[in-house]
């Protein structure tokens, strides 16, 4: 069973003025089987530590680290990563012109494995884990993400992740942009992975809309680069109720 | 003369592309002009010997032709030419009065002149009338080194269908002209591949007239050689027309690869469309391509797209890109251009590593990709299958680059 540490985290990114820290500290254990959410309020850093874990060119870390099953993947290339057993179900997906996505999903998959799929049994993979995501089979030979709409996209993400079986997925803001039969059926998704018990999921998200379809063991309140409070689910009504006005006092809003 | 009118297509949004710039730039050497008022002759001396300051020759590298633009003789070795012809094709070799010869338009620099001057024998292609020659016919040109001129017609009998392949490899110097005749109701598609040896120099004036209801797809695909510079026009000799004219190279280190499009809309209701697509590697990398669109006040009903994209793979590597569209009338279904040239999109190679994906591997699947739509439209598997192996094997140079450079 897989475990996640991330410890003390400092991360920052080039800006016209310099290097300007984004995350400030971050720590927070995730275990196979556990959800953990992130929330917070836009700017806060939530997808910055999202893209740090997968190793975004962008982002540099100070220090910290971030030990899978208590191998540090910061060390590791983007695809090492991946290959360690990483998702990162995106925000805003990218377009590869001219690449099926059956294409891509079977390379991502012999790239993951090591090996190719066997083909029968991945053809059939593929057709029921796009019909449970309610995608047409017409987006199998579409090109990657190329014309697809912000709910097909996330779609197209959680297929990903149903099919290269990570053991920690991130999900970042998943929920963005979706209608609320988009949300159901993306939601479905993500908890037939996480049934088995044997994925531990990072969802980042800004509001509690999606957590009404995926329950979270443990509730985390992202504000200004750190953890800031943490509970259960029921800290998510409360912020549902509340906002997240209390945490943004004045000393930490526009720092 | 009538003014001319450039009209900008809407910008092609995509990651890290940069729009193009529009025909000269202030404090360029030569004037705009109209694509119709361009001097043609048979006669090389019509032309004085270029300088490298005209409009047509600017991006060329003379010094590297070895006096095709400037009279050289023929002299070594000249190439072989082997035909393997579909069932029903004719092909003849013929003298140089041959009257049907020299009847598709009139050379338009000094280079074509001189090999409109300097050819000895023509190679004469036909697809008969009303033959539906679904096989390639392909004429395989082996350079042995020496420097040359040569002369090819071919020629779609009305209502035929046919599949003519140029296809030039080995080392040699050469300027040629290549005559397209489609007639009436015709579909024709040649495919002109420069897959030569890294010394060869090669200049080629491919000039279409596409009569009434006939079809030519024309593809240039240009992968070795020193020095590449092809200038395939199209006309239109009844409406109903189309021209569809594909592109595909890919430039390594120190190759210049030119290609200079011309398309002619004097004849209303014809279609045109431009899609041209090249990457570029290594140091001193150079590709060109112009791309000249003509809607003349008589071409009514007119429809046209021009697109040029090219990738940047590496660091010292250059592409220009001149999109020019010229209108005369008002009364078109549509006129546009795009060209964008573009270094590799790190989101793209992120995304794909973040799926496990190598980045040697990722990088492979979006050149793949970049070129995959134009393969496609080929429409002849035999080319289709040689594309793709020679794309693989640019791509393993590529990788080198890559590795070279980390």
């Amino acid at each position: 069973m897989s475990v996640l540490e991330i410890r003390d985290l400092h991360v920052s990114v080039e800006t016209e003025q310099g290097a300007k820290e984004i995350l400030r500290g971050v720590t927070l254990t995730v275990r196979a089987g556990e959800t953990h959410a992130i929330m917070g309020p836009n700017g806060s850093g939530k997808s910055t530590l999202a893209y740090s874990i997968a190793g975004h060119p962008k982002y540099t870390v100070t220090s910290g680290t971030v030990p899978l099953d208590g191998v540090d993947v910061l060390a590791m290339s983007v695809d090492e990563r991946a290959r360690a057993g990483l998702f990162l179900a995106m925000q805003y997906p990218v377009e590869i012109p001219g690449v099926t996505n059956s294409n891509f999903l079977r390379t991502a998959k012999t790239a993951i494995d090591g090996e190719a799929p066997k083909l029968r049994t991945w053809v059939k993979d593929v057709r029921s884990a796009m019909e449970g995501l309610k995608m047409d089979s017409s987006f199998a030979e579409r090109n990657v993400n190329e014309g697809f709409s912000g709910g097909e996209k996330k779609r197209n993400e959680i297929l990903q992740m149903e099919l290269l079986k990570p053991r920690i997925a991130v999900l970042d803001e998943t929920d963005s942009g979706l209608d609320v039969d988009a949300l159901k059926v993306v939601s479905e998704g993500v908890n037939r992975v996480l049934a088995g018990g044997e994925v531990g999921a990072l969802l980042i998200t800004h509001d509690t809309r999606i957590l009404r379809y995926i329950q979270p063991d443990f509730v985390h309140v992202f504000v200004d680069g750190r953890i800031v409070e943490q509970g259960g689910p029921e800290l998510a009504d409360r912020l549902e109720a509340e906002g997240y006005d209390r945490f943004t006092t004045p000393a930490t809003t526009g720092a | 003369m009538a003014a001319s009118t450039d009209i900008t297509a809407p910008a092609t949004a995509q990651h890290g592309f940069v729009a193009h710039s529009h025909g000269n730039a202030p404090g360029d050497p030569v004037p705009v002009q109209s694509r119709a008022g361009w001097p043609a002759s048979f006669d090389p001396a019509d032309f004085p010997v270029p300088t490298g300051r005209e409009e047509n020759w600017r991006f060329t590298p003379l010094a590297r032709l070895r006096g095709l633009h400037a009279g050289a003789e023929a002299s070594g070795a000249p190439s072989t030419v082997t035909i393997d012809a579909a069932d029903g094709v004719r092909t003849e070799l013929v003298d140089r009065d041959d009257a049907r010869l020299g009847r598709v338009g009139v050379p338009e620099d000094r280079a074509a002149a001189q090999a409109w001057a300097s050819f000895a024998k023509a190679l004469v292609v036909t697809v008969p009338a009303e033959l539906d020659a679904t096989a390639p016919t392909t004429v395989t040109v082996e350079g042995q080194g020496g420097l040359g001129y040569a002369h090819v017609l071919v020629v779609a009998e009305h209502h035929s269908r046919g599949i003519v392949v140029l296809d030039h490899r080995g080392s040699a110097t050469v300027s040629a002209n290549v005559e397209i005749d489609v007639a009436d109701g015709a579909d024709l598609t040649v495919v002109s591949i420069q897959d030569w040896a890294d010394d060869a120099v090669h200049l080629s004036a491919q000039r279409a007239v596409v009569g009434r209801d006939a079809k030519l797809r024309h593809v240039v695909v240009s992968l070795g050689g020193d020095v590449v510079r092809i200038s395939p026009t199209a006309s239109f000799a009844g409406p109903g027309a189309q021209v569809e004219l594909v592109g595909l190279y890919f430039a390594d280190a120190g190759q210049h690869l030119e290609h200079r499009l011309f398309v002619d809309h004097a004849v209303p209701n014809c279609t045109s469309n431009v899609v041209y697509k090249g990457a570029l590697q290594g140091e001193s990398a150079h590709t060109v391509w112009i791309g000249d669109v003509l809607i003349r006040a008589a071409a009514e009903g007119t429809q046209t797209y021009e697109l040029n994209r090219n990738l940047v793979l590496t660091d010292g590597a250059r592409a220009d890109s001149v999109p020019n569209l010229e209108i005369e009338t008002g009364e078109i279904v549509g006129a546009g251009h795009a060209s964008a040239t573009g270094r590799f999109d790190d989101e793209q190679l992120f995304y794909l590593q973040a799926r496990g994906i190598t980045e040697a591997q990722a990088r492979r699947l979006v050149v793949r990709g970049f070129f995959n739509e134009l393969i496609q439209k080929i429409g002849v598997p035999q080319i289709e299958e040689r594309l793709n192996a020679a794309i693989e094997a640019e791509l393993e140079r590529s990788m080198a680059l890559v590795g070279a450079g980390a």
